[in-house]
């Protein structure tokens, strides 16, 4: 192969290359104006099943004798819906947003400071022999 | 605070719930676990205070509903008694759907709070999760609320029914589905809004109003699944990972109680949920009238007798022991056995008591130890070595009939095999038939004495002649 063959191979490849990139970039604004709408509801999704498998797993694993205060802790704990609430109640500029944010505030606490408390009760029961 | 700041300390409240939730695995670490789960509810409360742009006044409202709520909460959760615990569970499950109808509603009159777009104008994704949640919330609410008043004895435990009642539910439920695409092509219209929680509110109540008062245990764990289901909706609405990853492990947990609950009734969720079964009131059974047998009955002393001759004693108890508040003299009973040296067990049947452990917490407050009471798998092989079984306030899960009798209602449904014990003591009022409305064989067996009288005078009576 000769230098002249050389350098108008060496051309055409800069020339595909150059193409290709333009290729890649108008692909990646593509991607890019569908990747906001995607992206998070897959990873919550994502998130979401494993956290099913997780739950799955670890209340087998509960002792049948403990499932009343399972019951009331996943009651309390399923009333970090208050974060939502609280949300609502601080920043929302509506005044029926503050409002149902400040009554759900009230009726999520009812649960977490009563199912706290009354599995505490609960476990505190329970005594080995002797 | 920055927004992965944010996010990160909700993952950490959402792992220190999973551990909250490994603790219950034994006695030993359920405190602790218990311990974290507060942590992380506090995590997740401070790292929201601490959001960008949270106003004064919100602030201030928020201070006021936490204490407010909180008070109520601890107050309540202080007061209760045990037997009442199914009640008050099902009352915070309808609060937790109530909480989630209220979130749902200011996400729809302040979308740009949780970026999903402007009133009339938010993403049609996070509509349809939105009305996800409103509507599972909603049917949490009204069904718990029902489930509430069966426990409570405001209304009448049997199940409610009229013809054409699942076409109805049929018909509402798909009513909101049509609803669900209206709304979330409207945009997010406040009429779509409210008319679907207002469907799904009438779904709740109707779903829930034909199962009889014995299916409750059901009942409360299924809503306890859906609380869970509605929190997860809510967090993908507002896309909060604290919210959806309790909200599955809440919702798992429900749905799992409620599986173990039909497998030791031997039913299946279908068969609870379309109702119908189970009355309050004690009907004569099917078995015929009573009096054309011979029972064998007996009293206190006779049951002393042969209790301080025994050298294992199994005690089986049931709802009944509750009402009657009688597991303190029990537990009291059990002392002074095992002061003569007899072996003292008790056997818990899964679906004993109304909610799923219901039994085992009661025991517990009348200082039970754990470690003497088992659950029908570990024991069931025992009461062939058994040589009294002190029955108290259980029925059903004692009926033979469920093993061989295959016209009978209960026909499969595991039971404890107390009638393989040498002496069977059955405490019990009168020979009404139980929750089933099934006559129980064991009555009339040759090794059966039956002690007709209150639980807990019964029992009380027994210490005294144990005494003598």
């Amino acid at each position: 192969m000769n230098p002249n063959q050389l350098a108008d191979e060496a051309n055409r490849l800069a020339e595909r290359a150059h193409q290709l990139a333009e290729h890649v970039q108008s692909l990646a604004t593509t991607v890019n104006a569908v990747a906001p709408e995607v992206e998070p509801f897959v990873f919550l999704l994502a998130v979401f099943l494993m956290a099913c498998f997780v739950g799955y797993y670890v209340v087998w694993n509960v002792t049948p004798a403990l499932h009343s205060p399972l019951m009331a802790v996943t009651n309390a704990i399923s009333s970090v819906i208050v974060v939502g609430a609280m949300l609502a109640t601080g920043l929302a500029t509506s005044p029926w947003a503050i409002g149902f944010g400040f009554v759900a505030v009230t009726l999520a606490s009812i649960n977490i400071f009563g199912g706290f408390v009354v599995t505490q009760r609960m476990l505190s029961m329970f005594k080995k022999k002797g | 605070m920055s927004a992965s700041l944010t996010s990160l300390a909700y993952l950490v409240a959402a792992v220190l719930f999973i551990l909250a939730l490994r603790g219950l695995s034994s006695p030993v670490t359920s405190r602790q676990g218990n311990r974290f789960g507060t942590i992380g509810m506090g995590i997740a409360i401070v790292a929201t205070l601490l959001h960008h742009g949270m106003s004064g006044w919100g602030f201030a409202l928020i201070a006021a509903g936490i204490a407010l709520g909180g008070g109520i909460g601890t107050a309540l959760a202080l007061r209760i008694q045990m037997t009442a615990l199914p009640q008050l569970v099902a009352g915070f499950h309808s609060l937790v759907g109530l909480a989630a109808v209220f979130v749902a509603a200011a996400a729809l009159n302040a979308p740009e709070a949780f970026n999903l777009g402007t009133p009339g104008h938010i993403h049609p994704q996070s509509l349809v999760e939105m009305s996800l949640g409103l509507a599972i919330g909603a049917i949490t609410f009204t069904g718990s609320l029902i489930a509430f008043a069966k426990l409570q004895a405001l209304m009448p435990g049997a199940p409610l029914q009229f013809p054409g009642q699942h076409k109805l539910n049929l018909g509402l439920a798909i009513l909101l589905a049509v609803l669900v695409v209206l709304f979330v092509m409207s945009g997010g219209s406040q009429i779509l809004f409210w008319l679907i929680a207002l469907v799904a509110l009438g779904l709740g109540f109707l779903i829930i109003l034909p199962i009889g008062g014995a299916d409750m245990p059901v009942v409360v764990s299924m809503l306890n699944s859906y609380s869970g289901w509605a929190a997860a909706g809510i967090g993908f609405t507002i896309q909060n990972l604290a919210l959806i990853i309790t909200g599955s492990l809440v919702g798992a947990s429900g749905a799992i109680l409620s599986y173990i609950m039909c497998k030791g009734m031997n039913r299946s969720i279908f068969n609870v949920l379309l109702g119908g079964f189970g009355t309050d009131t004690a009907t004569a059974g099917p078995g015929g009238p009573v009096g054309d047998r011979t029972v064998k009955s007996g009293n206190a002393e006779d049951a002393a007798f042969i209790m301080k001759n025994a050298s294992k004693l199994i005690v089986v108890p049931g709802y009944g022991m509750a009402v009657a508040q009688a597991q303190h003299a029990l537990r009291e009973m059990a002392d002074t056995l095992k002061r003569e040296g007899v072996t003292v067990k008790y056997a818990i049947h899964p679906v004993a008591g109304r909610m799923p452990g219901h039994m085992n917490v009661l025991l517990a407050e009348a200082h039970v130890p754990y470690d003497e009471v088992f659950e029908l798998d570990e024991i069931n092989n025992e009461f062939s070595t058994a040589d009294v079984v002190y029955v108290i306030g259980a029925n059903d899960v004692t009926n033979p009939a469920a093993k061989t009798d295959k016209t009978s209602a209960i026909y499969g449904m595991p039971i404890l095999d107390v009638e393989k014990a040498a002496t069977v003591l059955f405490v019990k009022r009168s020979m009404a038939s139980g929750y089933a409305g099934v006559d129980n064989e064991l009555f009339f067996r040759p090794n059966t004495m039956m002690l007709f009288g209150d639980a807990k005078k019964m029992t009380e009576e027994i210490v005294q002649a144990l005494g003598h």
